[in-house]
C-alpha cells in the first residue's frame, strides 16, 4: 500500500493553497494513506490549517529554529531523515517545491518526477514536456522511494472539513548546514487575489507599452475581482514585477476566467493557461495565435476596448 | 575563485513546434533545429561576466549527450568559454546521473562554481542543479536573476512565486539561472574561427563509472488535449454579453 508524505508549503504563518492541491494528487493514488509534514520554526497555526484537509491521516510537525525560512538545503536532510516510513514524497511544483524536492530525491539516491498532472497507478503518472507540447507517461521503479512534484494547476484543492491528528515529529538531523542564509523577500504584494489561486485573472502583454499603461489592466481586474498576470515580454520590459509572469517559466494557472490582453499567444505563454475555464483574448491582430485557443475573441485596440469594457461592467 | 563549470544542453530550439511521433514512442526530432538550452546560454553569459570582472580565471562548458552536442559546445567556446568537455552518452541521462557526472568532473578539475540553467526546455525537469548541490553537499541558488560574488561568499537574488528572494551562500555552490539574469552576447564570426582551436575533451560516460540511479521510464508520449477555437465577438458590448452568458461578469 502507498504511504505518501506531502510537504506543506507555507510562509511561516499561513498554509499555501498549493498544499491542498498536492494532497488531492496524493489522495488520487488508489488506497493511499496521506500524511502532511510541516517544517517550520513554529508550526501550530499552519498545522491546524493542514489538519482540516480532507483525505489526510495525520499532520506531523517538525519544529526547529532553522526552519524559519524554507531553504532547501536546510529542510531536505530533515525530510530524508523521516522518509523511511513512506513510499512516496510529494511537494507542489511551485518555486518552493521545485527547489526542494530534487534535493530530497538526490539525497535519497533516486530520480524525481516533475509536474505530475495525473496519476495512472501508484508508480505511473502523466506529466507535460516540451512546454506542454507533449504529455509523457512515466513509470518509476516499484522498489525505490518515489519523489515527485505535483502540477498544482491540474488539481482542485481537497475540501477542508477534516480534523486529522496532529503529531510532533523529530527529524533527528545532527548537522543542519549553515552555508545558505536567508536575507529577505521583496514582493510587490497587493490586496488583489493571488495569481495562482484567483478564480479570475486578467493579464497584459507587451502591447501595454509601459508600466503606467498597465493601470488600465489593474482597473479592469479590480472591477472583476481578478488577479493580475503578464506575459514574459511585459515582465522583461519592466512593466510589472517577475512574480506576475504566466507561462512555462512563470506561473502555471487554472482560473475560471483568463483574459489575455495584448498578448500574442506564444506556446510558452499558452502552456501556463491551458487549464483555464474560459479564455478571452483581446488583440488588434486578428491573426494572433492567442485566438486559436480563445473561447471568446475580440479584435480591437486594447487602449479603447479595455476602458470601455471596464466601464460596461457593473 | 578559479574555475566555473557551465552545463550546456543540446535541445530542440524553442521556436520549433514540437510534435509527438505517430507511434507515441517519442517526439519528432529528426531534421529539427537544435540549439543550446536558452537558460544555459544565460548561465554561460553570467560565467563569462564573472571571469571578465576578474573574479574567476577559467570557464569550462560541459555537455552530456551524443557527439552532436559538440556543435553546442563549439558555440559555447565561441561565446568565450576556455575549454569544453563532452561526456558522450547515446541514451538520455536523467538528472541524477547528470548530477553524478558533473560531480565527478568537479572532483577531477577542482571546480569552484557551477552554473546551470533553471530547466531544460525539452524535459522541463528543473532538477539537475538541485541534485548536484545535494550530492556535493553545497548551497544551491536556484532560479537566480542576480549573482554577486564577494570573496568566498555570494549574494543571490532568486525569482520565487512570492517575488524576489535574496539569499547569501558560501562558495563553492551551484546556481541555476532564470531568464532575466542577463542577455547573452551574440557570437561573432572571428570568435567562431578562434573557437576551433580551443580544447574540446571527449569522455565516454562509461569511463566515469556513473551509477545513474533507478531509472524513470517514459512509456509513451501523446499530444496534449487541444483547446478549440471559440467565438469571435464584434465589439465590447458583444464581449460583455458573452461573459454574462457564462456567468463570468
Ligand atoms: C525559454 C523561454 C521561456 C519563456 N517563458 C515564457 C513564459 O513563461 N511566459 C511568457 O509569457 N512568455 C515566455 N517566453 C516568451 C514567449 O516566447 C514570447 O516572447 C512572449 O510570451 C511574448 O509576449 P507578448 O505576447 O506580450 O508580446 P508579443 O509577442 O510582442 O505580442 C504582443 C501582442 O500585442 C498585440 N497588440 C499590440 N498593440 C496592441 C493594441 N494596442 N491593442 C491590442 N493588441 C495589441 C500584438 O498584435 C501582439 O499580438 C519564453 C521564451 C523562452 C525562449
Ligand atoms: N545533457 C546535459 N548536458 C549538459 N547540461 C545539462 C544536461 N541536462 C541538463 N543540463 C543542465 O541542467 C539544467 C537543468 O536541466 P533539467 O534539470 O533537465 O531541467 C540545464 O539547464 C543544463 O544547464
Amino acid at each position: 500500500m502507498s504511504k505518501v508524505l506531502v510537504i506543506a508549503e507555507h510562509d511561516g504563518a499561513i498554509l499555501n493553497p498549493s498544499t491542498a492541491k498536492t494532497v488531492a494528487c496524493a489522495a488520487s493514488i488508489d488506497g493511499a494513506s496521506v500524511d502532511v509534514a510541516v517544517f517550520a520554526a513554529t508550526a501550530g497555526p499552519i498545522a491546524s490549517e493542514a489538519a482540516k484537509l480532507a483525505s489526510i491521516a495525520r499532520v506531523v510537525t517538525y519544529e526547529r529554529s532553522e526552519n524559519e525560512y524554507a531553504l532547501a538545503a536546510i529542510i531536505a536532510p530533515q525530510i530524508v531523515a523521516v522518509a523511511g516510513e513512506y513510499t512516496h514524497i510529494f511537494g507542489p511544483s511551485t518555486t518552493f517545491g521545485k527547489d526542494l524536492m530534487p534535493r530530497v530525491a538526490a539525497l535519497l539516491g533516486v530520480n524525481q518526477i516533475s509536474d505530475i498532472m495525473s496519476v495512472e497507478s501508484s508508480h505511473t503518472f502523466k506529466r507535460p514536456v516540451y512546454a506542454g507540447s507533449a504529455i509523457a507517461t512515466v513509470e518509476a521503479p516499484m522498489d525505490a522511494i518515489l519523489v515527485a512534484t505535483v502540477r498544482i494547476a491540474s488539481y482542485s484543492a481537497v475540501t477542508d472539513n477534516n480534523s486529522a491528528l496532529i503529531e510532533s515529529g523529530d527529524p533527528s538531523v545532527a548537522d543542519i548546514p549553515t552555508h545558505t542564509r536567508f536575507i529577505e523577500v521583496k514582493s510587490g504584494a497587493t490586496d488583489r487575489p493571488d495569481l495562482q489561486t484567483a478564480v479570475k485573472v486578467v493579464s497584459g502583454g507587451r502591447a501595454l507599452a509601459s508600466a503606467e499603461n498597465f493601470d488600465i489592466i489593474y482597473r479592469l481586474a479590480d472591477k472583476l475581482g481578478a488577479g493580475v498576470g503578464a506575459s514574459r515580454a511585459a515582465v522583461d520590459a519592466g512593466y510589472v514585477p517577475n512574480e506576475m509572469q504566466v507561462g512555462q517559466t512563470g506561473k502555471i494557472i487554472a482560473p475560471d476566467l483568463y483574459m489575455a490582453i495584448g498578448i500574442s499567444g506564444a506556446i510558452q505563454h499558452l502552456t501556463g493557461i491551458k487549464d483555464a475555464g474560459t479564455i478571452v483574448a483581446i488583440n488588434k491582430d486578428e491573426e494572433a495565435p492567442i485566438f486559436e485557443v480563445a473561447d471568446i475573441g475580440l479584435v480591437a485596440d486594447l487602449f479603447t476596448a479595455i476602458p470601455e469594457l471596464t466601464e460596461a461592467l457593473d | 575563485m578559479e574555475k566555473i563549470l557551465v552545463g550546456l544542453k543540446r535541445v530542440v530550439d524553442y521556436n520549433v513546434r514540437v510534435r509527438v511521433k505517430s507511434d507515441g514512442s517519442d517526439v519528432e526530432t529528426d531534421g529539427v533545429k537544435m540549439s543550446i538550452n536558452p537558460f544555459d546560454e544565460i548561465a554561460l553569459e553570467e560565467a563569462l561576466r564573472i571571469k571578465e570582472r576578474g573574479e574567476a580565471s577559467e570557464v569550462i562548458v560541459i555537455s552530456v549527450g551524443t557527439v552532436d552536442a559538440q556543435q553546442q559546445l563549439r558555440t559555447g567556446l565561441a561565446m568565450g568559454a576556455d575549454r569544453a568537455i563532452l561526456v558522450e552518452s547515446n541514451s538520455p541521462v536523467d538528472p541524477l546521473g547528470l548530477a553524478r557526472t558533473f560531480k565527478s568532473i568537479i572532483d577531477r578539475d577542482d571546480i569552484d562554481l557551477v552554473i546551470l540553467g533553471k530547466q531544460a526546455i525539452d524535459d522541463d525537469n528543473s532538477q539537475t542543479a538541485q541534485m548536484l548541490s545535494a550530492i556535493w553537499g553545497r548551497p544551491q541558488a536556484t532560479f537566480a536573476s542576480k549573482f554577486d560574488v564577494a570573496g568566498n561568499k555570494a549574494t543571490v537574488t532568486r525569482e520565487v512565486d512570492a517575488g524576489l528572494e535574496v539569499i547569501e551562500i558560501d562558495l563553492p555552490a551551484v546556481v541555476s539561472t532564470d531568464l532575466r539574469m542577463n542577455e547573452p552576447r551574440y557570437v561573432k564570426l572571428p570568435d567562431i574561427m578562434k573557437a576551433r582551436k580551443k580544447p574540446l575533451e571527449l569522455i565516454a560516460i562509461s569511463d566515469l563509472g556513473i551509477d545513474q540511479g533507478p531509472e524513470i521510464k517514459s512509456l509513451m508520449f501523446e499530444p496534449p488535449l487541444e483547446r478549440e477555437r471559440g467565438v469571435m465577438v464584434d465589439d465590447v458590448a458583444g464581449l460583455v454579453a458573452a461573459l454574462k452568458e457564462k456567468g463570468l461578469a
